[in-house]
């Protein structure tokens, strides 16, 4: 299986077992870059896809936490190079497929034909890059999809038909739905436009749709789940391992119950 | 340089003035592009249809050509700079944008995408401003309209540029201090940027250079050609001929852009842009972009940017806080690849003496940013003696006079 074949089957899998898969985003190294690997570990059992921030200087479409998380992370010398090379030291393997999500600049420092190749080498399955929209994407797409890479479009609520039904045939891995017009960790994802957007978005993609940016509660991953196979959950987590908490009892916790 | 590479720039010289560049993806040869979260392509899309429909219409250039004519004083004035030129050896004329409306050539922009904003039917408009000359233009232009205006401003500018908040206050804006990033112009643009994600339908973006996603370097760069077509024009009519240098700072780059592409088709006119070198040439240092930065991807565009191996964007550091920008517009790096304009530096130091000189020798008291350029010049008017230079006053200086105050008349520096 291709990894980004591997990305697809595991949130498949959860739907098979009666779950909303839940993809779980964490800043590579923060808030203590000694413990990424053990955190990253931890949070792989109790997800089914983990989403690893590489932190940029300029993070456009994030909030304050994942902003914050960031700078934490960059002041502490995290890069793209030292996740990669920690991901790939790993042993055991995490137990769920990885994805890393990071802003194009640092992408293009290392070159894309040499970040396919690490990735693969690394165990990564696959990259969500949100300053890439699909009519940029293509070179980076052609370099990840020679290694079997999944490379992941977002759509938001106001992406016209069209848009959205290209960008569920380019995606490969899932479809990233943007819940809400706006940056991660902002409004509460709610309501019925959001239900109508995201049935319209699930109905067009041949690849499992996963819904993100305001998730914070079980009603929401409940409500979402009701439509779409998985939902991404980032600022709250973030700042559930910022508190010190346990990342498995905290996504346990979004569970919905029975 | 090769026969072929020569005729290689040429050829994409010439599709720049056949405007063929930007091209429909928004790119000068390779630079440029959109690189923006997906919900802001929508709002991107409309804009440039927007952009295509009404910007080069008729009515909307008569009502734009009155409007720069009657609010903002356009022309401006070209001026001969004789002890200036005296001093340096050489024939200086100054294109005095300082004179416009608010001081600086920011609001030729300003207005017209003010303009284009009520015409969108946007109920907002955010922008944002480092040394605040865009936020003051945008302010007033959004006043002018009849549009309110939130300015993002990064915490340390608002601290060296204080007068400029308060003017802004004063025009009606919101003035909103940006406590993240490095708290300067990248991090108020970082900041207007996720306001506009948040609201692209109802807000409009009113960005203050020729930098970001396309259309906005396109875009900009039309609201400022009006200087260079004036400059070009009255050069010729004042001095009987085209001058052998034009020269402009380069922070995104929008006054230099509008001055060059006056005379980007005339062979005989070199030109050549300042960027700001702050205290030296290590990252971090200066903000000298096409000097000492690389390609890469930041706020929306592929441009040349200070940024180290791992792409992170460098902070960077200048006297001048409209030059303290780790990127420059696309359409620069374009003219720097190609070969038609030379990009040098000027330090804090070599600045600050260039103003002290053009206050003594003719009155005229230019911004920061500015006096970049005039360094530039001096320095080229050394190895040409006797030419004629047109040099590009973007701003008049009193809004640095906080900054100024720290680096007393020829003082310890």
């Amino acid at each position: 299986m291709k990894p980004h074949e591997q990305v697809s089957a595991a949130i498949r899998a959860a739907g098979a077992e009666g779950r909303t898969a839940l993809v779980a985003f964490i800043t590579a190294g923060y808030p203590d870059k000694s413990r990424f690997r053990a955190t990253l570990a931890e949070v792989a059992e109790a997800a089914d896809v983990v989403e690893v921030g590489v932190p940029f200087s300029d993070p456009m479409a994030d909030g304050l936490t994942i902003q914050r998380a960031s700078r934490g992370a960059i002041e502490q010398g995290v890069t793209l190079s030292w996740i990669l090379d920690e991901i790939a030291a790993m042993e055991p393997k995490p137990a769920a497929p990885v994805v890393l999500m990071s802003y194009l600049n640092p992408l293009l420092a290392m070159g894309y034909e040499r970040l396919a190749e690490r990735a693969l080498a690394a165990g990564v399955a696959g990259f969500i890059v949100p300053d890439l929209p699909l009519d940029e994407s293509e070179p980076l797409d052609e370099a990840l999809a020679a290694a079997g890479l999944a490379l992941i479009h977002l759509v938001s609520p106001v992406t016209p038909p069209v848009r959205v039904e290209a960008a569920a045939r380019a995606t490969r891995g899932f479809l990233y739905a943007v819940n809400v017009t706006g940056i991660t960790g902002g409004a509460k994802a709610a309501g019925e436009g959001l239900q109508a957007y995201l049935a319209g978005v699930a109905a067009k993609s041949p690849v499992p749709v996963c819904a993100g940016f305001g998730v914070r509660s079980a009603e929401q991953v409940k409500a979402l789940g009701a439509i779409v196979p998985g939902v991404i959950v980032g600022s709250a987590l973030v700042e559930a391992l910022e508190r010190g908490e346990s990342p498995a009892a905290f996504l346990a916790a979004l569970r919905p119950a029975g | 340089m090769t026969a072929r590479q020569e005729q290689d720039h040429a050829a994409q010289l010439e599709a720049l003035l056949d405007g063929r560049f930007p091209d429909a993806r928004g790119r000068f040869g390779p630079w440029g592009g959109r690189y923006v979260p997906e919900t802001l392509v929508p709002a991107l899309d409309r804009l440039q249809a927007g952009v295509a429909e009404h910007l080069h219409s008729p009515e909307f250039q008569a009502c734009l050509g009155a409007e720069l004519r009657d609010w903002v004083g356009r022309p401006t004035a070209l001026t001969p700079a004789p002890r200036l030129s005296e001093a340096w050896g050489a024939e200086v004329w100054l294109k005095r944008e300082d004179l416009a409306h608010t001081g600086a050539h920011k609001i030729n922009n300003a207005l017209g995408q003010a303009m284009l904003a009520k015409m969108l039917g946007a109920k907002r408009v955010v922008a944002e401003t480092g040394a605040g000359q865009h936020g003051v233009a945008s302010a007033a232009a959004c006043a002018r309209i009849g549009l309110p205006c939130l300015v993002y401003m990064g915490e340390i500018d608002c601290e060296r540029q204080v007068l400029n908040v308060e003017r802004m206050r004063r025009l009606g804006a919101e003035v909103v201090p940006v406590t993240s990033g490095d708290r300067t112009l990248r991090a108020a643009i970082d900041e207007a940027l996720r306001d506009w994600v948040s609201d692209p339908e109802g807000t409009y973006y009113l960005l203050g250079s020729v930098v970001g996603p396309h259309p906005y370097p396109y875009l900009v760069r039309e609201m400022h050609a009006v200087i260079g077509r004036e400059a070009r024009s009255q050069v010729i009519e004042r001095a009987g001929g085209l001058p052998d240098l034009v020269v402009a700072c380069v922070g995104g780059g929008s006054n230099a852009i509008g001055l060059f592409h006056g005379f980007l088709g005339d062979p005989s006119v070199e030109i050549l842009g300042i960027e700001a070198g702050g205290r030296g040439a290590g990252l971090g240092e200066n903000a000298a972009t096409i000097s000492f930065g690389r390609p890469g991807v930041l706020h929306g565009t592929y441009s040349l940017l200070l940024s180290d191996d791992d792409g992170q964007i460098y902070e960077t550091d200048s006297v001048s806080a409209g030059l303290d920008y780790p990127g420059v517009g696309p359409e620069h790096a374009f003219l720097h690849t190609i070969g038609r304009v030379r990009y040098e530096y000027a330090g804090d130091v070599d600045a600050l003496n260039a103003l002290d000189e053009c206050c003594e020798l003719e009155g005229i008291l230019p911004a920061l940013e500015t006096a970049h350029a005039f360094a530039g010049a001096k320095r080229w008017a050394r190895d040409n003696p006797g030419k004629r230079i047109l040099l590009g006053l973007s701003g008049r200086g009193d809004k640095d006079m906080p900054t100024l105050a720290k680096f007393p008349k020829g003082g310890a520096r």
